[in-house]
């Protein structure tokens, strides 16, 4: 079997993701099943071993994260995927993996929450634990879909992002998304651009953590007789564990800064119609689709609306929020969580931010993002 | 030694000799060398390493005793200490 | 070696490097642990057993997770990873399913592996997942100061039972055992060479193994429970330790007080397909591996 199902498809959300994993060489899959994410692993089940990869079923989202972690440090693309429960308990590992510089995918099929919640219906309520679920400070990369073709896509981005910077990147979709099914168009396998992670050049004098000039270090593996340590503790570029003020200030800077100097080549949005737009939409995932609809009947009425649609949450694409807000009046945030993204906006506009909110449980409807349009243009 | 019952090859048995040598910086006077060598070969000494705490040295009338049996490496939790064959 | 002066009468002969030094991190040591303590015994004994099987270093893996023993894998030169509390399994397991040429050893405390981590142990026993498992027990939580574990004997004194332990402990050899383990064995840091030869062999068993380590803390367990110094805990497992390989469970449980025997020995040996044994098996049924 091919690893790339180059065509035509009318899939599911999650099973595109998993065909997305395994177009971007993902061999290792470690997962716990949980709704609305379990589709995802079982096409790993069912795909990997077709591959000539790994699919292993653990004991809970603790041990799935530690296993990917293990198997990315022995040289596998891999990967798991959850929902807000599992993504709870996966807190600590990510936590390991940023520090450990360790390469790896999680996907987050949000569904209602807190706690046990909405397991079979949609929410956008972990947005803000992509970015700060873990102790201690980072930077997360998390990529959000907004359709199946994009669950297959935006997985190999997440999968390039996360051997490019050396991280655990999450593809935050939402349980609308992820069982939707919708066309799905497959390249062919050439013309799929694909990251590996930067490898040792020479044995000689290997520092673990030594970064480049581009604050990434090169990526030794287990087995190659490097004799590598690798510790959740706080780091020397030896990889020996150092507990002091001077080492925790130059590894926190160097892996915060790995990521925001990179930011403008992680960031990606796609606008419509936001050139002499008054009103500017910001939204993502689901939500996104009602709000497009939403931009559309608001111009139809004569309203200068547009749309930014957010690609990459984490990192926040900051700067171009500024730049729409020096001509822009208002931004309207629509997003199936109580305002959690809406906040981030408002840093950057100057305080010019209106809220869609929805709890979770279903979609956000176009009118009421419209609803929100018009009350601003009265 | 004494033998309850005297082996049939105790003549063309060579018993091994062994020669003890220690890193005296790294010994933290833990003293399991000294109480679990099999043959009682060390006793704790005056001497004191730059840690402060006093080495083993080999007691009286046991310099020949010693059988390379290197069970002072294997107890020693600091690396400290090891046998080789001795001449 | 000439006496130099009756100063020098029964002096050891100095030297600079121990035979075991290129398999240490020496620019690491020396090591973090009390004088008394065992870890340092158990740490010699591994890097011994590593040296001597047939296996490349360069493919040894050596994992912990936290606490006193956790620290071990920082010391031992092989490619090795200090992992978050208790997922040193999980993560080892990934390690070796996505490289099944490293031979993994998970090195870690009681606590580590059977309090928080106690399920991970639980499920690659069960799946039979081929690493090496070494557990350092010694009764207590170390490394924060001597607290009550997941193996303090019942009536033990720590910092957090001060009336008395009023739990029952987990009795690990049992555990493993009925787990399914290919290989279990328990051994104090005073039977060294015993150890070292269980180490050997589970390095080269094809399977889920276990060794217990009956380990002296003098800090946290020996002084509060009146066993003395590490010299003083080691006197005792000399004075009750009874090698018994084909010991029955109840005759494996630890009280460490009184007249109770400490109970060692090779406790189970047997062969049982792996994970990937049977993965690969079926796979191929399948036509999927050719």
């Amino acid at each position: 079997m091919k690893a790339v199902l180059t065509g035509r498809h009318f899939m599911l959300g999650d099973i595109a993701c998993a065909e997305g994993a395994l177009a971007a060489g993902c061999d290792f899959f470690g997962g716990y099943p949980i709704t609305p994410a379990t589709e995802t692993a079982e096409r790993m089940a069912l795909r990997l071993p077709q591959v000539g990869g790994h699919y292993i079923q653990m004991e809970d989202e603790i041990a799935s994260l530690a296993a990917v972690l293990g198997a990315s440090c022995a040289g596998a693309k891999s990967m798991t995927a959850t929902s807000g429960p599992g993504f709870s308990l996966m807190q600590e590992n990510i936590g390991l993996g940023i520090v450990t510089e360790t390469p790896c995918v999680i996907v987050n099929v949000q569904r209602g929450g807190p706690s046990t919640g909405l397991p079979t219906l949609a929410g956008q309520a972990d947005m803000m634990q992509a970015q700060w679920g873990s102790h201690g400070d980072y930077e997360a990369i998390a990529y959000v879909p907004n359709s199946c073709q994009e669950m297959f896509d935006l997985t190999i981005k997440a999968f390039n992002a996360a051997e490019r910077y050396r991280q655990p990147v999450f593809v935050m979709a939402d349980e609308i998304i992820g069982h939707m099914t919708e066309r799905v168009v497959i390249p062919g396998p050439k013309k799929i651009k694909l990251v590996s992670r930067k490898r040792p050049k020479r044995k000689k004098n290997y520092l673990p953590f030594k970064p480049d000039k581009d604050l990434i270090p090169p990526m030794a593996l287990a087995g190659e007789g490097y004799a590598i340590h690798v510790t959740g503790l706080t780091h020397d570029s030896r990889g020996y564990p150092v507990i002091d003020e001077e080492t925790q200030h130059e590894m926190v800077t160097r892996l915060i800064e790995k990521i925001r100097r990179h930011a403008p080549e992680i960031w990606e949005f796609e606008e419509v119609m936001t050139e002499d737009a008054d009103i500017v939409v910001v939204s993502y995932g689901a939500a996104s689709r009602s709000a497009g609809r939403a931009v559309n009947i608001a111009r139809k009425d004569g309203i200068k609306a547009g749309l930014m649609r957010l690609i990459t949450v984490w990192p926040f694409p900051e700067k171009r929020i500024k730049e729409l807000a020096e001509s822009a009046k208002v931004f309207v945030v629509p997003e199936i969580n109580m305002g959690q993204i809406s906040r981030e906006v408002e840093r950057f506009a100057s305080g010019r931010v209106l809220s869609v909110t929805h709890a979770g449980g279903g979609m956000l409807s176009p009118e009421a993002v419209l609803q929100k349009i018009k009350e601003v243009t009265k | 030694m004494k033998y309850w019952r005297r082996p049939l090859d105790k003549d063309k048995i060579k018993t091994p000799k062994g020669h003890i040598y220690i890193i005296p910086d790294r010994c933290k006077g833990c003293g399991f060398c000294i109480e679990f060598c099999p043959k009682g070969v060390l006793e704790e000494s005056d001497e004191i390493n730059r840690k402060g705490y006093h080495l083993p040295k080999i007691a009286d009338g046991k310099e020949d005793d010693c059988m390379n049996c290197n069970f002072c490496m294997l107890i020693c939790p600091e690396l400290a200490i090891y046998t080789e064959e001795g001449e | 070696m000439s006496a130099k002066g009756a100063n020098d009468k029964g002096r050891i002969e100095t030297v600079e490097e121990h035979p075991l030094d290129h398999i240490l991190r020496q620019d690491r040591l020396p090591h973090i642990w009390c004088p008394g303590c065992g870890l340092g015994s158990a740490m010699t004994c591994y890097a011994q057993a590593i040296e001597r099987v047939d296996i490349p270093l360069k493919k040894q893996v050596l994992l912990s997770g936290i606490g006193c023993t956790g620290r071990i894998a920082g010391y031992v030169k092989v490619d090795s990873y200090h992992t978050t509390h208790g997922r040193a399994i999980p993560f080892a397991t990934g390690l070796k399913i996505a490289n099944p040429e490293l031979c993994v050893t998970v090195f870690s405390g009681d606590g580590d592996l059977f309090a928080i981590g106690g399920n991970h142990f639980l499920h690659a026993a069960r799946r039979n997942i081929d690493i090496n498992v070494i557990c350092v027990n010694n009764f207590n939580y170390g490394m924060t100061g001597g607290q009550q574990g997941p193996t303090t004997p019942v009536e033990a004194r720590t910092t957090t039972t001060r009336y008395g332990n009023f739990e029952h402990p987990l009795n690990l050899p049992h555990l493993a055992a009925a787990l399914g383990a290919v290989y279990v064995s328990r051994w104090t840091t005073l039977h060294c060479r015993h150890l070292e030869k269980s180490m050997e062999k589970a390095l080269q068993k094809r399977g889920f193994t276990f060794i217990e380590i009956i380990c002296p803390c003098p800090v946290g367990f020996g002084r509060p429970n009146k066993l003395g110094e590490g010299l003083e805990e080691l006197r005792y497992y000399r004075e009750k330790s009874v090698i018994k390989n084909d010991a029955s469970w109840d005759e494996m449980v630890l009280h460490m007080r009184g007249e109770e025997p400490i109970v060692v020995g090779d406790f189970v040996d047997t062969e049982r397909p792996t994970y990937l044994d049977l993965e690969e098996q079926m796979l191929r049924a399948k036509g999927l591996i050719k």
